[in-house]
């Protein structure tokens, strides 16, 4: 039986990503470690206090030997326009949760709004990942 | 029907899950709770079996033994990302609970380092040998002279001395 178990974003600086993910979004570090031997690869790991078992991998933008500069710059440049990747989350009140992470500075690029499957709302991570916030409707999926 | 007063209490014991990092005393639970300090830490034992202070605590301390497993971060930094401010107390605080201090329960749990999935993609990249002198890519060998130091005696030879 396979499960979701991590998906990556690529993020610009890990380590205003970590603070971004747990001080403004409100996740927890799930893991944090650097492996000198590999170019100090950073495995750096977040998700909500509520689910431990499923993570968000905030990954550094490869440079030599993984890719070649010019690659390097291809994503850098992608992520920062929004098209390296995209979480979806859900909460139970969109409009709390909107209110709560705008005021501790996140970044959203509207108001919840009304859709066919709930309230959705929309904000950007430092590096320009796209994130969605869903309140899905009771009935959604069934 | 109004809703029970168990879930006001439950208010104060979520912002303790979500807010255990920011420097939460027992009155900010309280007002989470819409209740006097005195009456909220008494209902707050009845209801969920320990008092606020603990149950933040113990929140803190299941977080700081997750750290120490899952980074390699340094205790003090552990101690600090969880909310409390003295190492000193929170290694007291911390044995008290687990039997032993963050270092010697680091110890005890395999390494951090087991926990970063490196991929496979990396793994390659870093395990390949970085400077590659193949002996196909070289200029074709040359015959030299050289002297062998030892005889003073002049040989011909394809390539370098071995």
């Amino acid at each position: 039986m396979m499960k979701i178990a991590t998906a990556q974003l690529w993020v610009h600086d890990q380590d205003e990503a970590l603070k971004y993910w747990t001080d403004k979004v409100g996740f927890e570090v799930r893991s944090d470690v650097t492996v000198p031997e590999m170019g100090n690869f950073r495995w750096l790991t977040v998700s909500p206090p509520a689910q431990p078992d499923v993570a968000i991998v905030l990954m550094a933008v490869p440079g030599p030997p993984m890719v070649d500069a010019a690659t390097d710059e291809q994503v850098r440049d992608l992520m920062g326009k929004g098209l390296a990747g995209t979480v979806f989350l859900t909460t139970d009140d969109c409009w709390a949760t909107y209110r709560e992470l705008k005021d501790r500075g996140v970044e959203f690029v509207g108001e919840p709004e009304e859709q066919l499957y709930g309230i959705d709302v929309g904000f950007r991570d430092p590096s320009g990942n796209n994130v969605r916030l869903s309140q899905l409707n009771a009935d959604f999926g069934r | 029907m109004p809703v029970p007063p168990s879930r006001h209490l439950l208010r104060a014991k979520d912002l303790v899950d979500g807010h255990y990092a920011d420097p939460l005393t027992v009155a900010d639970l309280a007002a989470a709770a819409r209740l006097s300090p005195a009456h909220f830490s008494r209902e707050f034992r009845r209801a969920f079996g320990e008092a606020p202070h603990q149950y933040l605590l113990s929140r803190r301390l299941e977080r700081a033994a997750s750290l120490l497993r899952s980074t390699d971060w340094s205790v003090a930094r552990i101690c600090v990302s969880v909310g409390l401010s003295s190492v000193g107390s929170f290694t007291v605080s911390f044995r008290r609970m687990y039997g032993m201090p963050p270092t010697a329960y680091r110890s005890a749990h395999p390494p951090a380092a087991q926990v970063a999935r490196v991929p496979a993609c990396v793994v390659r990249a870093w395990g390949r040998p970085q400077v590659r002198t193949f002996r196909e890519d070289a200029a074709p060998a040359v015959a030299v002279d050289w002297v062998r130091p030892a005889t003073g005696a002049t040989t011909t030879t394809a390539g370098a001395p071995q």
